[in-house]
């Protein structure tokens, strides 16, 4: 997947490749740059949450398959809270500007970061996307991850909470085909329940079954954007996490996600075992050369 | 994941390594790869005969060592091996366990190919090195 596609490369972070990064360091190729990414990547991530939490904004990573009702989750809770919260939206797609302008529509601020071929966002296009806002004008930050139910889980943003959206139409086993993904989650809403009705496979028992089969202790929760079932309880746990983290930053701390992603953690070698075999005849030219 | 970025990294590590050694060249690599890491080990594999060309590594023999995910329960204590999407205790089924490994990626050995007068003694001194023969 990624090791062929180049989908680690985004908008946000194809500048750590360019001429600029090559001139400061002669004879590297940009192959060799990309090891720089992940740890690149993490500290603009700090760099955000700092910058959010300096505004006091609850950042809100919701990810999940194409389709599964992100946008439409985010229409419903503007409708219903925008008297109460000021929301704001990141949106990330390969292409388009229609979640963004579905959103405008709504009166509340918006910015759309179309990221060409890249699967998921990163740290560096979310902090391109926080410049375009007005940061004193917001309480959460919603920010809609591309759909994909793999490589969003393996960038940290910056942001506190990851939220993953499984619809009923998508069957109720995701949870044990992408176990990273659900894993990390710190709340999961099974959406269009309106339509289990037609559904009678899908088991909101069961979905919840594998999820707890990750050792997660994250809520559950039912909803339809478009009857309104379970919007309330959804508003709670949007509102109890937005008392939580105001507390928490009034002390001057932070809130991250329960399961930081893997791609946030560094990948260097702890004590690795080493082992020399004398080679008659080796020379100490080669390694001087880099 | 993304397997290459990744490699690059490993790829640092290795040139720091052989150069903080004096080694010519890295004979053997093994990077560890949990099961919840998100990282696929065969794509690892590929990914890294595009990462050594032209490092210290370009003739290096890659190896992955599979961790599967391990639990400890904290209701009855049991610590057990199980399998990525059910990390209940095996024992008495409760969900509420710690992963104690499964999720690292992690360079476990290297071995590094120096000229035959061995290493300079000093720099490997807070290493834990067994020596070849």
């Amino acid at each position: 997947m990624c090791s062929t596609c180049g989908c680690n490369l985004t908008p946000g972070n194809r500048h750590l490749l360019e001429p600029p990064v090559k001139a400061t360091r002669p004879g590297t190729s940009p192959e060799s740059v990309l090891g720089g990414l992940l740890a690149a990547n993490n500290r603009q991530a700090e760099a955000n949450r700092a910058r959010l939490d300096a505004h006091g904004i609850l950042t809100i990573n919701l990810m999940s398959s194409p389709g599964s009702g992100k946008t439409a989750l985010l229409e419903a809770t503007i409708r219903s809270m925008r008297e109460e919260l000021r929301i704001a939206v990141i949106e990330g797609d390969l292409e388009t500007e229609n979640d963004a302008d579905r959103i405008r529509a709504l009166g509340v601020s918006a910015h759309q970061i179309t990221t060409g071929t890249a699967c998921h966002l990163d740290a560096h296009l979310v902090a391109q996307g926080l410049d375009n806002l007005d940061l004193d004008a917001i309480d959460v930050l919603f920010v809609e991850n591309v759909g994909n139910l793999v490589c969003p889980a393996s960038f940290d943003l910056g942001h506190h909470r990851n939220v993953t959206l499984l619809s009923v139409t998508e069957g109720d086993d995701k949870p044990a085909k992408y176990p990273v993904m659900f894993r990390a989650s710190d709340l999961m809403l099974i959406t269009k329940v309106d339509l289990l009705v037609h559904l009678p496979e899908f088991s909101t028992n069961r979905a919840e079954t594998f999820l707890r089969r990750l050792a997660s202790d994250a809520p559950v929760l039912t909803l339809s954007a478009r009857n309104g079932d379970g919007v309330a309880q959804w508003q709670d746990w949007l509102r109890r996490e937005l008392d939580g983290y105001r507390a928490l930053t009034h002390q001057k701390r932070t809130l991250t996600p329960r399961i930081q992603p893997d791609g946030a953690r560094p990948h260097r070698a702890e004590n690795p075992q080493v082992r020399f075999v004398p080679v008659p005849g080796a020379s100490d030219a080669r390694i001087q050369r880099r | 994941m993304h397997e290459l970025s990744l490699c690059q990294d490993v790829i640092e590590q290795l040139t720091a390594l052989a150069e903080q050694h004096g080694a010519a060249a890295v004979g053997k690599v093994t990077v560890r790869v949990g099961a919840l890491s998100g990282v696929e080990p065969v794509l690892l594999e590929h990914a890294f005969l595009s990462a050594r060309t032209a490092t210290v590594a370009d003739q290096a023999d890659f190896q992955t060592e599979w961790v599967p995910p391990r639990v400890r329960c904290r209701a009855c204590g049991t610590e057990a091996e199980v399998v990525p999407n059910d990390l209940r205790c095996p024992a008495c089924l409760s969900h509420e366990t710690d992963l104690t490994r499964g999720d690292e990626l992690m360079l476990a050995s290297v071995e590094l190919l120096v000229p035959d007068h061995g290493p300079p003694a000093a720099a490997t001194d807070h290493l834990h090195v067994k020596r070849g023969h």
